[in-house]
């Protein structure tokens, strides 16, 4: 397939901006580019054939299943879209005065009442715009709350399991990371965790379940050691698919949860966003949360900026609005039945792993909660094919790979998650292709070595797309593209437009 | 890619470091078992020279396209040198853990921390588990 840049003729043209009546205001002349920007030149047919084609080789969630672990890769209803789209939403301007935007405002406090119901807490802010943005908010409110004590901590606990983004908030939050190891039924080590939360120590971040699928069992002991410190336990909700209205991080002893709106909540994800990752806190942490809050007054809505203690903002007006709306659909579509949306995730991942642990291994033999891992280990051992070559030939099978490779703690890692929202036939088929590609592994290696074998490209070098990653277009190797542009853009840039 | 090997001469940690002592000085680096298991290294993170670090704390990190792994100091000690070839060539450790892919000398602060690392033996009983 060619590049965009490949089938660019000087002059080509595709459509033209609306006219508007509005006086344009003037560019200082130094600020002016004196050459208008190397686009592609493109006519319209062309650019649709473009991107379709792109678009057709594309792996979403609407062509086929995607058990990525830890994405909680759900379909994403379509009626979620349609009322996103509804005028009064869509072109709502964000300065609109609060008279004007009563409906956006109580639907922003509604989704702050059931976010703050779901986690059994006290007050929800919806500003931050991704999961690492709200560990980053949560730990600041962490901070927040501490120097407002007068207390000096400078510790923060984390999991050897964690998310990447654990460790890196903790390090961007300015505190010092401890990490706890994991015990042999894949608990968190209370032995460890004991040696090393003391008056240092600010909090926990925890997952639960864990990277590995599996509910903590010592969680409430595990909140008594930090509560007795007088530290903060904050909850990753990234995994919240697993537990929504069976049981709530507050009742666990978090006080701090961040959500993920577009996995937990439906939300098409995975290519950069746009996602939201609202906070909710106990009530000692409420002052500090971000301005402005959304608030009822009565029979009306505002925006409070009067919170003195606030860390300030951390995001653009309230956040990502289109986001609640879809999240706001889909929780009330589900209504009170909210609980059978988790449910049905962790019986779909059980009954994945029951029919997949004897084929590969199954380092933690528990019921796993919304996800689980397993190990390519034996595979690897036995036939030198690793988790990477199952993943490249499930490609093969029409399937989106799991995560793999992690947690670290488990070698060789294949961690899957099914969601609620896939069909026993689909999950058959999955199956049947994990237990092929075992067979495989015995009879004929190469065939997974060499996979994927049937899609648009073969195997990446994955090594030298990191270290010498090609992320514009190189005009200067293509001298024939890199004349000037045509006379008809010149003359467009020169009139200011 | 190498050969799965362990030198005699060295010694281990359990987070699979080693460390080649040489009268007080010792160069460290990682066994042949942790880079296998990274796969071809594409970024290494040196502490500055002149850096102290401690026995058991990370003083750097070496990052595969699988993941990014801290490197605990086996023994303390002040940096001396950093393997600049390293730097610019992270797979170099993935051709040759034990020679042309050391990662930093360090000036021994307490020679007989040696004594609680594993020899090759318990190193190798470290891998069976």
């Amino acid at each position: 397939m060619k590049l965009i840049f490949e089938k660019s003729q000087p002059g080509r043209r595709a459509g033209s901006f609306a006219r508007h009546d509005l006086p344009v205001p003037e560019v200082p002349a130094t600020l002016r580019r004196r050459q208008p920007p190397r686009l592609p030149e493109v006519a319209e047919p062309e650019l649709v054939r473009h991107f379709t084609e792109l678009a057709s080789r594309t792996f979403g969630i609407d062509t086929g299943f995607y058990p990525l672990g830890s994405c909680t890769m759900k379909h994403n209803p379509r009626v979620n879209e349609r009322v996103a789209n509804l005028p009064g939403f869509r072109d709502l301007h964000p300065l609109q005065e609060e008279d004007g935007a009563q409906g956006a405002l109580e639907l922003e406090w509604r989704l702050q009442e059931i976010l703050t119901e779901i986690c059994g807490l006290h007050a929800c802010s919806l500003q931050p715009a991704a999961g690492s943005q709200g560990e980053l908010t949560g730990l600041m409110l962490m901070r927040a709350y501490f120097a407002d004590r007068g207390e000096e901590r400078d510790t923060v606990v984390t999991a050897d399991t964690a998310h990447g983004t654990n460790p890196a908030s903790v390090t961007m939050a300015g505190y010092k990371l401890q990490k706890v190891g994991t015990d042999a039924r894949g608990n968190l080590d209370i032995d460890d965790l004991r040696a090393k939360v003391d008056e240092r120590t600010a909090g926990l971040m925890l997952t639960n379940p864990s990277t590995l699928g599996l509910f903590d069992e010592g969680i409430e002991e595990v909140a008594g050691i930090f509560h007795e410190a007088g530290a903060l336990l904050y909850y990753d909700g990234a995994n919240l698919n697993a537990v929504c209205g069976i049981s709530r991080p507050g009742d666990m002893g978090f006080d701090i949860v961040h959500i993920n709106l577009h996995k937990t909540f439906s939300q098409p994800h995975g290519g950069g966003g746009p996602g939201g990752g609202p906070i909710v806190v106990r009530d000692t942490l409420e002052p500090f949360l971000p301005v402005p809050a959304v608030v009822r007054d009565g029979e009306r809505f505002r925006l409070d900026y009067d919170r003195p203690k606030s860390i300030g903002k951390v995001r653009a007006f309230t956040g990502p609005f289109g986001v609640f709306v879809r999240s706001y659909a889909f929780i009330r579509a589900y209504g009170p039945a909210l609980k059978a949306m988790s449910e049905v995730a962790v019986l779909n991942a059980n009954y994945l792993l029951a029919r997949l642990k004897d084929a590969y291994e199954l380092p933690f033999d528990r019921l796993c909660m919304h996800e689980f891992v397993l190990s390519a280990r034996r595979l690897k051992r036995e036939h030198g094919v690793t988790a990477l070559d199952v993943a490249k030939r499930l490609m093969d099978y029409g399937f989106h790979p799991p995560t793999i490779y992690f947690p670290l703690i488990v070698p060789e890692a294949l961690m899957i998650e099914p969601t609620e929202t896939e069909s026993k036939e689909t999950l058959d088929a999955f199956v049947d292709a994990l237990l092929a590609i075992a067979r495989e592994a015995d009879e004929s290696p190469e065939l997974l070595k060499d996979a994927p074998r049937k899609r648009p490209v073969r195997r990446l070098d994955e090594v030298k797309a990191v270290k010498r990653a090609v992320v514009r277009y190189r005009f200067e190797e293509h001298p024939d593209l890199s004349q000037e542009p045509s006379e008809a853009r010149m003359l467009e840039v020169q009139k200011g437009a | 890619m190498s050969t799965e090997t362990y030198p005699d001469d060295l010694r281990y940690n359990p987070e699979h470091d080693w460390a080649r002592i040489e009268g007080g000085e010792a160069a460290l680096g990682i066994t042949w078992f942790a880079q296998d298991q990274l796969g071809e290294l594409v970024h290494y993170e040196p502490p500055e020279e002149g850096a102290s670090v401690k026995t058991g704390e990370s003083y750097g990190e070496v990052e595969s396209v699988k993941a990014v792994s801290d490197l605990i100091a086996p023994l303390s000690g002040e940096v001396i040198a950093v393997n600049q070839k390293v730097v610019d060539e992270p797979e170099t450790v993935n051709d040759d853990p034990y020679g042309e892919g050391w990662l930093i000398r360090i000036r021994l602060t307490d020679p007989s921390e040696a004594d609680s690392l594993l020899d090759v033996a318990a190193y190798r009983n470290v891998l069976a588990e």
